[in-house]
């Protein structure tokens, strides 16, 4: 086990088949998502079947990383454990241009900035060797 | 086919809340108060010939079969149901079907929450451990969620409010008014958690936010506790001591389960859920008497007030300021207390709305007894708004 690994102690991903590509595209710095013919938009997150049935194509697609805030809290007391010292963060939804929303967290910005509509764009944040979670920032 | 007046419910038991309990199991729990809410229908254990429960800690699988073998019963119909807050409500709903369906005649329905004080070197429920202390590792939560701290109800509840009041006018104010009117109901009710501690508005807003905008006073608080119903079919009904409550109308609406992926996270699937209960039921929202509407948050009751369809979407904040909220007021709503004041006790949090409706149309709820009340709406919600299970109760069938 690396030093980094022993050091972050927050929940990690383990991704599946189905989920690799996602995880694997943030390693490389791209958001990589399922494409919906059927829907016409991203779909998040990756799944076995297409939400919008059984006559839909998914295809792995890079989207653009920008999008607006749909919604946001700043959590003023942890919500688990593992965040007893992180202070105020965000947790937020983020409505990507190609459709998708996404849980995530606000980063490089004073939590009290956020505001919903606000343009962000992703931030892909390398937390252990293995995994790259997506982030993102004040566009 | 309609369920409109097949079943009624005939007996009611429900704990005390308490902070905590030692060395209890739920299983325990659940037997209790289940034999308490079959003696309150004048019935015997063997009478029952039905169960409905949820899983609890001693059984996250099996849970039926658990429950009928520690009160030594023979179930025609035996039934978990997971649907988080709804629990209770969708019990009732499921009771009602199967006993419809001509299955079974006598149905226990049981709900019950253990909660043991832990130190703070005490081992802790890991982020990725669900309910009933069951891994869920590898599920859409642990992946895409729980990385970035959206663990727990809090948040999400957080994000509906901050988005609600995005698109809509409502003030900090008229959410703490709901908290304040379900805290003098609860200072009527000698078994709710925050009996005898009456607050007010800037009681409210002056608590810490835990998550924007959510006060810690628009926030339940974890109790242990137990609740139970005995649901039976409208002919045996009328044998039994206790006046029947008539299930008059029910419906069930679910579409997700993380609020990111909720088609809207302002307009929730009570709308549907409420629609079919009162088209089954053939009752106005007007001649509804009593409201016992779940309220895990501030915010919940708000959006259910709109969705429900007792105020148009947006008008839920004017409709707090305009209604008097208490169980003497004009809009009596969760006259118990609502779990804000009476108390979580985890799924029987859920079905204490349920309780409380029934007790209420049976006229049993004392000095908190809402004055002529035939028609009561109970809504249970799941998850972040997720379940919704309204029922629609009467005196009549």
């Amino acid at each position: 086990m690396t030093q980094e690994q022993t050091v972050y102690n927050r929940p990690l991903p383990a991704p599946g088949p189905v989920t690799q590509p996602f995880w694997d595209g943030l390693h490389e710095g791209k958001l990589v998502l399922q494409w919906s013919a059927k829907g016409q938009r991203a779909i998040y997150y990756p799944r076995s079947v297409s939400p919008y049935g059984p006559n839909d194509a998914l295809t792995w697609r890079e989207c653009s990383g920008r999008g607006t805030v749909y919604s946001f809290t700043v959590a003023r007391r942890p919500t688990a454990p593992q965040w007893a010292d992180a202070g105020d963060y965000v947790i937020a939804i983020v409505e990507i241009e190609e459709g998708a929303r996404i849980t995530t967290n606000i980063v490089n910005c004073p939590p009290d900035a956020v505001r919903i509509g606000m343009p962000v764009r992703a931030v892909f944040s390398a937390v252990t060797t293995e995994t790259t979670l997506l982030f993102f920032e004040p566009a | 086919m309609s369920l409109k007046g097949k079943a009624a419910i005939v007996g009611v038991a429900e704990f005390k809340p308490s902070r905590y309990t030692q060395g209890a199991t739920t299983l325990g729990m659940l037997a209790e108060v289940g034999m308490q809410a079959v003696a309150d229908a004048g019935l015997e254990l063997r009478d029952i010939d039905g169960l409905v429960t949820e899983a609890f800690a001693e059984a996250p699988m099996f849970a039926p079969a658990t429950m009928v073998e520690y009160l030594g019963i023979d179930a025609k119909f035996a039934e978990v149901v997971d649907h988080g807050g709804a629990t209770g409500a969708a019990m009732v709903l499921r009771a009602a079907m199967a006993i419809s369906a001509g299955l079974c005649d006598r149905v226990l329905c049981v709900t019950a929450a253990r909660r043991e004080q832990r130190s703070n070197s005490g081992p802790r429920r890991s982020a990725n451990t669900g309910w009933a202390g069951r891994r869920s590792d590898r599920t859409p939560y642990s992946e895409f969620e729980e990385p970035y701290g959206a663990i727990g109800a809090n948040f999400g509840y957080a994000l509906i409010a901050q988005r609600y009041m995005h698109e809509f006018a409502l003030k900090p104010e008229q959410l703490a008014r709901i908290a304040v009117a379900q805290r003098y109901n609860a200072c009527h009710n000698p078994d709710a958690m925050f009996y005898g501690q009456p607050i007010t508005i800037d009681d409210v807003l002056n608590s810490p936010v835990v998550v924007d905008p959510l006060h810690l006073l628009e926030i339940v608080m974890p109790v242990a506790g137990a609740a139970a119903v005995v649901v039976t079919s409208a002919e045996t009904a009328r044998k039994l001591p206790q006046p029947p409550v008539y299930i008059l109308g029910a419906g069930e609406h679910t579409t997700h389960r993380s609020i990111t992926y909720a088609p809207d996270l302002v307009r929730s699937p009570i709308k549907a859920a409420a629609d079919a209960a009162f088209a089954m039921a053939g009752v106005r929202r007007e001649d509804i008497d009593i409201a016992s509407i779940y309220d895990c948050y501030t915010i919940t009751v708000l959006v259910s007030l709109e969705d429900a369809g007792f105020a148009p979407k947006g008008a839920g904040g004017a409709f707090v300021d305009e209604h008097n909220l208490q169980f003497d007021g004009d809009f009596p709503l969760n006259p118990h207390g609502g779990q804000l004041s009476f108390g979580q006790a985890g799924i029987a949090g859920g079905m204490s709305h349920v309780t409380e409706a029934a007790r209420q149309l049976m006229g049993r709820c004392g000095e908190r007894q809402v004055k002529n009340a035939d028609f009561a709406f109970v809504n249970g919600n799941g998850g972040i708004m997720s379940e919704q299970v309204s029922l629609i109760f009467g005196r009549d069938a």
